[in-house]
C-alpha cells in the first residue's frame, strides 16, 4: 500500500468521532465526514444508522433499512439520539459556529448557507464539525452570526443546554477538542506531516496547546483498504483534501 | 362533491399583495413551480413568504416579490447557494426572518394547532434571537416530578411552582449575550409563534378534483403542515385522477393531504419543474444549472414571458439546443 495522504488521515479522524456512539444516527455533511461514518460503520461502530441523502436509512452497501424523512429526522433530532458532523464558514475558540452569512447580517457581505439546523442541533444531539480548509478565515476570534452553539454560550443556559455537547473539530491540519477547564478549544492530535506552527499560523485565536500533542492515529491496512477499494474508489476526497505532503508541504 | 380544479392562474386571482404564503417542497425538491411562475406573471408582491427555500424563494426574489422571508435556507440542494436569494440578501432587497430548520417546523405546527405558539429546544444561545428580536422565551412550568402524582403542580424541592403566565413574563425580551437567565434549573425555551398562512402553495404527485393528495416520493416534506397551517391551500399535481384510482393500491400514508385542507387542485404536469418530483421526474440539474448561471433578466426573457405551456416548451426547446 503506498503512503497514506493527508485525505485519509481526514477520513479517519472523522470516522474517530463516532466510535462507541452505539446505534445512534451518523449525520456527516460533505465528502470526507461521510466517507468516514462509512468506515466508522463498516469497523468499529457496526451499530450506527446512515441515510442516503435522502429519506432512507441504508447500509452500507445501499441496501434499504429505514424511512426517515425531514418530520421524523428533526424528531430524532431533539430525541438526541444522533451526532451530527456539520462544515463551519467561521468557528471560534468556544466552537460557536457560523454557516448564514459574512459581515453584518442585515446586509451582509456574503450570504451563505443560512442557519439551517445548526441551532437545534447543537443544543440536542452531539455534533462535531468538519473544516477542509484550515485558515484564520475559518478560525476566528468572533463568529459573525452564531448558529451553531459553542461552549461559553451554552454554559449561560445551563438547563436549556443540558444536552449541549461539540465533541470535537477536524480540519486538515488536525483534530481538536474542549477538554481545557474553560471549555475552549485545544489542539488534539496533529496529522502526520503538520507541525505545531503550522496550525498556529492558521488559527486565527490563541489556541491550547499541550506539551505533547499526539499524531492523528495510523489507519489499519484494512481500513486503508475499505476507503481506497470500497468506500471512496473514485478518490473524492483526495479532490476535497489535496496531499499537501506530496506537492512539498507547507502551505 | 365540490370540484376544486382550476388553473394555475385562478389560484393566483384569489392571492393578495401583502398576504403571507407558505410554499412547501424543500430545497430544489417537489416545488410547487408552476404556481410560483404564475405569481411571477402576476403583479402580486410585497409578500411574506414562509418556506424551506429554494428556486421558489429565488425567482420571487429576483423580482422584489417578497417583502419578507421566514425561512432557515434557500438552497438548490445540487448547488448549494440559491443564487437571486443570495444577490437580494447582499444587496439588502429583503427582510429576513430567518429561523432554525425546527423552528420553522414548530411555527407551522403551532399554526395548524390554533396554538399561538410551541416551546422549541433550539435557538437559545443562537444568534437567531438576536436578529430576530421580537422573538420571545418560555421558562418550562414543571420541575423534576411527574405533574400527576399529587395534585400539585410539581416543583423543584424548595422552589414554588410557577404558573405559565409568569414563566412567559420572566422570559420576555430574550438577548443571548445577557448572561445567566435562567433560574436555577429551569429550562427556557424560544416560543416559536404560529405562522398562520394566508395561503400555502404545494405541489404532489397526484390529486383528486375534491383535493385530496398522494405523494410517491421519498418525503412529504412538510406540505400537509403547510395546507393545515393555511386560511386556503392550492395543491399542483403532476397528474388529477379519480377518487378510487387515488386511493387504489395506495399505501394509506402516502394520502398526504386532506380535502377539508384545500381550497383549489390544479394539474400541472411537470409542474415542479426543474425541482424533482421523484418518481414523476427527477430535478433536472442541467436546466438548474443554466437557471443558476445566467442573468436573471436573459432567464427570464427566455423561459418566463409567456404562460406555463410557452415555460415548458421553452425549456425543451433548450434542452434540444444542446443535445
Amino acid at each position: 500500500m503506498s503512503r497514506v495522504t493527508r485525505a485519509e488521515y481526514c477520513v479517519i479522524a472523522c470516522a474517530e468521532a463516532w466510535r462507541g456512539e452505539g446505534e445512534i444516527l451518523a449525520s456527516p455533511m460533505g465528502p470526507i465526514p461521510s466517507a468516514g461514518a462509512r468506515l466508522a460503520r463498516r469497523t468499529f461502530a457496526p451499530d450506527l444508522l446512515l441515510t442516503d441523502g435522502e429519506a432512507m436509512l441504508v447500509d452500507v452497501d445501499g441496501t434499504v433499512e429505514g424511512w426517515l424523512p425531514y418530520r421524523q429526522h428533526l424528531a430524532l433530532v431533539t430525541g438526541g439520539r444522533r451526532h451530527v458532523m456539520m462544515g463551519a464558514s467561521q468557528i471560534d475558540r468556544f466552537g460557536n459556529q457560523n454557516i448564514s452569512c459574512v459581515g453584518d447580517w442585515a446586509r451582509p457581505r456574503r450570504q451563505l448557507l443560512g442557519v439551517r439546523g445548526a441551532p437545534v442541533n447543537t443544543l440536542n444531539n452531539r455534533t462535531s464539525y468538519w473544516i477542509p480548509r484550515h485558515s484564520p478565515r475559518v478560525f476566528v476570534e468572533r463568529v459573525d452570526m452564531v448558529c451553531g452553539v459553542g461552549y461559553d454560550r451554552a454554559a449561560r443556559h445551563p438547563a436549556t443546554a443540558r444536552f449541549h455537547d461539540v465533541r470535537r473539530v477536524v480540519s486538515d491540519l488536525g483534530v481538536f477538542d474542549f477538554a481545557t477547564p474553560d471549555r475552549s478549544m485545544r489542539l488534539a492530535s496533529l496529522h502526520p506531516g503538520v507541525t505545531v506552527e503550522e496550525v498556529r499560523a492558521a488559527t486565527g485565536f490563541e489556541l491550547t496547546v499541550p506539551g505533547e500533542v499526539p499524531a492523528t492515529r495510523e489507519p489499519t491496512p484494512r481500513e486503508l483498504r475499505l476507503i481506497r477499494e470500497v468506500i471512496d474508489p473514485e478518490g473524492i476526497r483526495e479532490r476535497e483534501v489535496p496531499d499537501r505532503v506530496a506537492e512539498g508541504g507547507g502551505r | 362533491m365540490r370540484d376544486k380544479t382550476m388553473t394555475a392562474d385562478e389560484v393566483v386571482s384569489r392571492l393578495e399583495s401583502g398576504m403571507t404564503l407558505g410554499i412547501g417542497g424543500w430545497g430544489s425538491r417537489r416545488k410547487p413551480m408552476a404556481l410560483v411562475r404564475a405569481l411571477l406573471r402576476s403583479r402580486i408582491t410585497d409578500l411574506t413568504v414562509v418556506s424551506y427555500g429554494g428556486p421558489d424563494v429565488g425567482m420571487l426574489a429576483a423580482v422584489g416579490r417578497i417583502r419578507r422571508l421566514v425561512s432557515a435556507f434557500a438552497t438548490l440542494d445540487s448547488i448549494p447557494l440559491e443564487p437571486h436569494y443570495r444577490a437580494a440578501r447582499e444587496a439588502g432587497a429583503l427582510e429576513l426572518a430567518e429561523v432554525d430548520e425546527a423552528m420553522l417546523m414548530w411555527g407551522l405546527r403551532a399554526a395548524a394547532n390554533r396554538l399561538p405558539f410551541l416551546p422549541v429546544r433550539a435557538g437559545v444561545g443562537s444568534d437567531v434571537l438576536r436578529v430576530n428580536p421580537g422573538l420571545r422565551t418560555v421558562t418550562s412550568p414543571y420541575g423534576e416530578g411527574w405533574p400527576f402524582s399529587d395534585g400539585q403542580p410539581a416543583a423543584e424541592p424548595g422552589r414554588p411552582g410557577r404558573s405559565v403566565g409568569e414563566a412567559t413574563g420572566t422570559g420576555a425580551g430574550p438577548s443571548p449575550g445577557a448572561g445567566a437567565r435562567e433560574s436555577g434549573g429551569q429550562e427556557e425555551f424560544v416560543a416559536m409563534p404560529a405562522l398562520r398562512l394566508d395561503a400555502a402553495l404545494v405541489h404532489v404527485n397526484r390529486a383528486d378534483r375534491r383535493g385530496n393528495g398522494r405523494y410517491l416520493g421519498p418525503d412529504p416534506y412538510f406540505d400537509d403542515l403547510f395546507c393545515e397551517a393555511a386560511d386556503a391551500a392550492y395543491v399542483s399535481c403532476e397528474r388529477i385522477v379519480d377518487t378510487a384510482e387515488l386511493t387504489k393500491e395506495a399505501a394509506p400514508q402516502t394520502l398526504l393531504i386532506k380535502r377539508h385542507t384545500v381550497t383549489g387542485v390544479v394539474e400541472a404536469p411537470n409542474g415542479a419543474h426543474f425541482t424533482s418530483c421523484a418518481p414523476d421526474h427527477e430535478r433536472d440539474e442541467a436546466f438548474q444549472r443554466h437557471y443558476a448561471t445566467t442573468a436573471w433578466p436573459e432567464f427570464a426573457e427566455r423561459f418566463l414571458t409567456g404562460d406555463e405551456h410557452a415555460y415548458q416548451s421553452a425549456v425543451q426547446a433548450w434542452h434540444r439546443e444542446r443535445s
